[in-house]
């Protein structure tokens, strides 16, 4: 879980700065860090991490025309010379940072969502990783987060308002709304769900991607999460 | 070969491919510093100076095959997408802060972002400084060049002397592309091992920095 105040642990934050971390939880991971620079600093610190691994590599060996290849293709580009692109001005108010802006657009006022009962809503954010459900959540004040189960990890990123539960109180409670970016896992080894969830009664009222539980996931659900994995 | 950088970056050079035996570090008994990547890289940036971009070439070319390989199918491949890499470095060599981080560093976040695009399904999703979106940092001060250069010599010493277990997993996640969950699975082990040996390492490389 986390929101300001929640910071990404080292080892999340090591597996984005590595490349390793894959899509659905860097949506998650990377727009925190979009909303957190005490995490970008830390975030540097792992990627000099990556400078120096880089640095004490063993060098493979390059072909004897690499260099006169690579100095032809530069000599055929255009000679100008990468300037910092201008700050974009708002268009409009753009209220939801990237890269979850390049999933769901620009504004949460704009955003279609699917209902799910309680007055909570969801969109279901399209991803080539087959690892992760990602969803954000709408959840008005005073409801509870819609339930669900599931095995592996779970991240939670708060993008308005606060939300609190066993664990503690999450996000600063300035807004009027909650919202919840919600990364949930399948997890990859079953002998895990089942020492995780072992309840044959547990609901999975939200996060219907999550598990085959029960018979409360809807079909269109279901086809997202299996999108990625029925891929060659 | 010996070879002194500093008087290869202080000369100007004219913008053609040098011509007879090319000086290759592999045989160098004493690697460029930070500061020796650094000079070169503003040269390339603000000169477009060829001749610097072929030391950085010579630097970095076979470093980032060898990246490139531990994950592309075959060496061609991997040359490939060094090549590529390469051409980034060239075309963005303006935008190089040596107050942001050291050469290796951005290069290697230039390569990762290029092998994930290449060689993987998923997409790494990533954030934009210039978002207006996002939340600015206010306390960074203008210039912390010194206080980097401090900080990258003091992470070289404790990444050497960090434990053989840690800096294995270490090497395992950046140059594997390998999740946590999946090195566990590779080496056998509790995937809790594998967190609390990388959070331990990272705790210990954060804590030498920290010492100055």
């Amino acid at each position: 879980m986390m929101s300001i105040g929640h910071h990404v642990g080292d080892e999340l934050l090591a597996e984005y700065a590595s490349g390793a971390l894959s899509e659905g939880w860097g949506i998650a991971v990377a727009t925190h860090l979009a909303l957190c620079p005490q995490c970008r600093r830390r975030l540097a610190t792992l990627e000099a991490v990556g400078g120096e691994l880089l640095d004490e590599i063993a060098a493979a060996t390059v072909s004897d025309s690499a260099w006169s290849s690579l100095a032809a293709r530069i000599g055929h580009l255009q000679q100008a010379p990468a300037t910092k692109p201008a700050r974009q001005p708002l268009a409009g108010q753009i209220t939801i940072p990237e890269p979850l802006r390049s999933y769901v657009g620009a504004r949460i006022d704009d955003i279609k969502w699917s209902r799910l009962g309680s007055g909570a809503a969801q969109v279901l954010i399209k991803t080539g990783d087959a690892s992760a459900t990602v969803r954000l959540l709408k959840i008005p004040a005073g409801k509870p987060v819609p339930e669900h189960s599931h095995g592996g990890r779970e991240l939670t990123l708060v993008l308005r308002g606060s939300f609190h539960d066993s664990t503690g109180t999450y996000g600063p409670a300035i807004w009027k709304r909650r919202m919840r970016l919600v990364s949930t896992s399948r997890s990859p080894a079953p002998a895990r769900t089942a020492s995780a969830s072992p309840s044959p009664t547990r609901r999975c009222a939200s996060a219907a991607s999550c598990c085959d539980c029960c018979s409360r996931c809807s079909a269109s659900d279901r086809a997202v999460r299996d999108k990625g994995k029925t891929k060659p | 070969m010996s070879f002194n950088w500093k008087i290869m970056v202080a000369e100007p050079f004219s913008a053609k491919t040098s011509s007879g035996p090319v000086p290759t570090y592999q045989d160098k008994p004493d690697s460029p510093t930070p500061d020796d990547l650094s000079a070169l890289m503003m040269a390339v940036g603000r000169d477009r100076d060829l001749q610097a971009f072929e030391l950085l070439f010579r630097h970095f070319g076979p470093r980032i095959s060898a990246y490139m390989a531990r994950l592309a199918a075959d060496m061609g491949t991997a040359e490939e997408l060094m090549q590529e890499t390469m051409i980034a470095v060239w075309n963005k060599a303006a935008l190089y802060d040596p107050a942001k981080g050291n050469v290796s560093t951005w290069i290697f976040t230039i390569a990762r972002n290029l092998r994930v695009d290449a060689l993987r399904k998923d997409k790494r999703p990533a954030f934009d400084l210039e978002d207006p979106a996002l939340v600015a940092d206010d306390t960074q001060p203008a210039d912390e060049t010194l206080q980097l250069k401090q900080h990258s010599e003091l992470l070289k010493i404790a990444m050497a002397g960090l434990p053989a277990d840690q800096g294995k997993l270490i090497r395992m996640c950046y140059f594997d592309d390998l999740s946590h969950s999946a090195i566990a699975e590779r080496l056998k082990l509790p995937i809790g091992t594998v967190k609390s040996r990388i959070r331990l390492a990272f705790a210990k490389l954060r804590s030498a920095m920290e010492a100055i």
